[in-house]
């Protein structure tokens, strides 16, 4: 558990950084910071592990005091991505990886071959480990960089916008990815971004921090989103907060039979089957949703094959979250959606007027917060 | 020509004299301008002092400081150490420069990565900063020689041989061939040494060969 309390930053030349901002972030769960430009975020990050010292307050990880400790023994023992990785260009990428259990004394044939492992850990070949940084793109340099954290197996993990230098796809692919890591090393993680989707996305825990490096709102993303404190969380929540706040709430909806064709049925057969609105959804031998067709547009005599198929809606799974139960309604062809069960195969379609009626039901913005949640100071 | 050739030997030896007293200057000069540029890099203010300190030194004239060198170091006035000494001065003041701009041409982030991996200042050092800073000193370190190898030939004015005896002896006596070995092993000298640590840099950068782009 890391604790920062009280803690006030002041630069040599005046400029308060953070503000007796106190926090806690918790064993095995991911604790984001997130707001605008300069609030603070980095240097609250930096406190952590010394790179900055902090005016005043105190930084304890697992009850001792940071500032009691070693620095550069502190440091070995916590992971730290930046933005681009921040390796090093004149290492080959698996040395980079070994850089710390080097620094540890690990012999370097066991630190290259750790090395190594990690790289496929992170989804990288390993044998992109004898090139050097400039030979990766972004995305495989964030993955490195992100290896070389993990390599000495630090119980802790600082990330300063780690995904930020990359293109939308390939961002959402490593936050994707990250989030399974996490799930497998379940490491006590504080990661920093100025993205609010992001945040919400991967924080257990996401502290929203105002300009001047005070927190304005500490929350679980649901949280987050149903009750912002106040109108600057609200602002800095940006736009669809009610609809993205359904991302996270899940509830069962109403579902009806659907009739389905499988694939390589006679479009006769289909026709037969099909909605009144002229739509039957395919299935294939093991009942999963491949996708909707219209009879009617397709040659008589044919049968229903891939590319006889609409380019199908989301789908939803049965216990998701409602954003996406909506969204799988809002994105079908029939306007029918398509839900699943958790192995995949149909379960039966979803109606969006049915699905708002859910929602009506549902926990209102206005109740009152959860526990972890405190107004701005 | 057989000037040349007829004095290969001579040239031979105060050529290998000359190599010397260009090249122990360049080696013991870059030993004490790494530390002394590590620390002007790591503090503002002795950054400025010392990279006006080591311009002022070259400009001392060279034959100012051969001279002076004996009464400073109480050394006798025809021993080569007055030689390596100012030289060494010499290369410190070009070189001083060239690792504080190595050293600051090290990209933050990686330098900032380094340390917050728990590398301690020393090993940042030799393992991050350093090896980053080679092409920038690198690039010193060959003005510094080419440098060097002119201004050693002044040192025939106070007695300590090498190749500018050649230059001094064949202009008093007007024997073109003895200029022509004297100029010619000037320059030989100074593209052997450039070339030299051109190689050497390479050796040392691996990485920058290495092709941009592998994979999308
Ligand atoms: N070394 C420094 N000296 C003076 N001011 C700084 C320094 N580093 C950051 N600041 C200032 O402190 C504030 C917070 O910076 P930072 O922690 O980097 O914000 P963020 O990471 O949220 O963008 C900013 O106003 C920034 O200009
Ligand atoms: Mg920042």
């Amino acid at each position: 558990m890391i604790r920062l309390d009280g803690v006030t930053k002041q630069y040599p030349d005046g400029t308060v950084a953070v503000d007796d901002l106190s926090l806690t972030a918790p064993d095995r769960a991911i604790t984001v910071l997130v707001g605008p430009s300069g609030c603070g975020k980095t240097t609250t990050l930096r406190m952590i592990n010394r790179m900055i010292e902090p005016t005043s307050g105190s930084v304890t990880i697992d009850g001792q005091d940071v500032l009691a400790m070693d620095a550069a023994q502190l440091r070995r023992g916590i992971g730290y991505v930046i933005q681009h990785g921040g390796l090093f260009p004149h290492h080959t990428v698996e040395r980079n990886v070994a850089a710390v259990p080097l620094l540890l004394g690990t012999p370097k044939k066991q630190a290259i071959t750790r090395a190594r492992e990690l790289l496929e850990l992170v989804g990288l070949d390993p044998a992109l480990g004898r090139r050097y940084p400039s030979q990766l793109s972004g995305g495989q340099q964030q993955r490195v960089g992100v290896a070389r954290a993990l390599a000495a197996d630090p119980p802790v993990m600082l990330m300063d916008e780690p995904f930020s230098a990359v293109d939308p796809v390939v961002r959402e692919q490593l936050q994707d990815e990250f989030l399974r890591l996490q799930g497998e090393l379940g490491k006590t993680i504080v990661m920093v971004t100025h993205d609010i989707d992001e945040a919400i996305k991967l924080g257990d825990h996401v502290a929203v921090l105002q300009v001047g490096g005070r927190i304005a709102q500490l929350a679980r993303p649901a949280e987050l989103l149903a009750h912002p404190a106040d109108n600057f969380v609200a602002d800095f929540l940006g736009r669809d907060r009610g609809y993205r706040a359904l991302g996270f709430d899940s509830a069962r909806v109403p579902l009806h039979d659907e009739p389905t064709v499988s694939l390589g049925a006679t479009v006769s057969e289909a026709a037969a089957r099909a909605g009144s609105d002229g739509w039957v959804l395919v299935v294939d031998d093991r009942r999963h949703p491949q996708g909707w067709a219209r009879p009617a547009d397709l040659p008589g005599e044919g049968s229903i094959d891939e590319r006889a198929l609409a380019l199908g809606g989301t789908l939803a799974r049965v216990d998701g979250p409602l954003r996406l139960v909506l969204d799988a309604a809002l994105s079908s062809p029939s306007r029918r959606g398509v839900v699943i069960d958790g192995d995949g195969a149909l379960a039966g379609t979803c109606r969006a007027t049915e699905v708002l009626s859910v929602i009506e039901t549902r926990e209102r913005p206005s109740d009152p917060g959860d526990p972890i949640s405190h107004p701005a100071s | 020509m057989s000037w040349i050739l007829d004095h290969l030997d001579d040239i031979v030896s105060l050529t290998l004299r000359h190599t010397w007293l260009a090249g122990v200057p360049l080696v013991i000069g870059l030993l004490i301008s790494l530390p002394l540029g590590w620390l002007a890099n790591r503090h503002r203010r002795l950054r400025g002092a010392v990279i006006v300190g080591a311009g002022l030194l070259y400009t001392i004239p060279s034959l100012a400081l051969f001279v002076l060198m004996p009464l400073l170091l109480g050394t006798g006035i025809l021993d080569p150490i007055n030689v390596v000494v100012a030289m060494t001065i010499y290369t410190i003041a070009l070189l001083v420069r060239s690792v504080v701009d190595g050293l600051g041409s090290v990209p933050d982030e990686v330098a900032r990565s380094a340390t917050a991996m728990g590398y301690t200042p020393v090993r940042r050092f030799f393992g991050v900063d350093l090896p980053l800073a080679v092409p920038v000193i690198a690039a010193g370190l060959r003005v510094a020689a080419v440098s060097n190898v002119s201004i050693v030939s002044i040192a025939s004015l106070i007695g300590v041989n090498q190749l500018g005896d050649l230059l001094v002896d064949g202009y008093n006596r007007a024997i073109g061939g003895e200029l022509v070995a004297g100029i010619l092993g000037c320059v030989l000298l100074a593209l052997v040494l450039d070339l030299a640590i051109r190689l050497l840099e390479r050796a040392l950068t691996p990485w920058r060969r290495a092709g941009q782009g592998g994979a999308a």
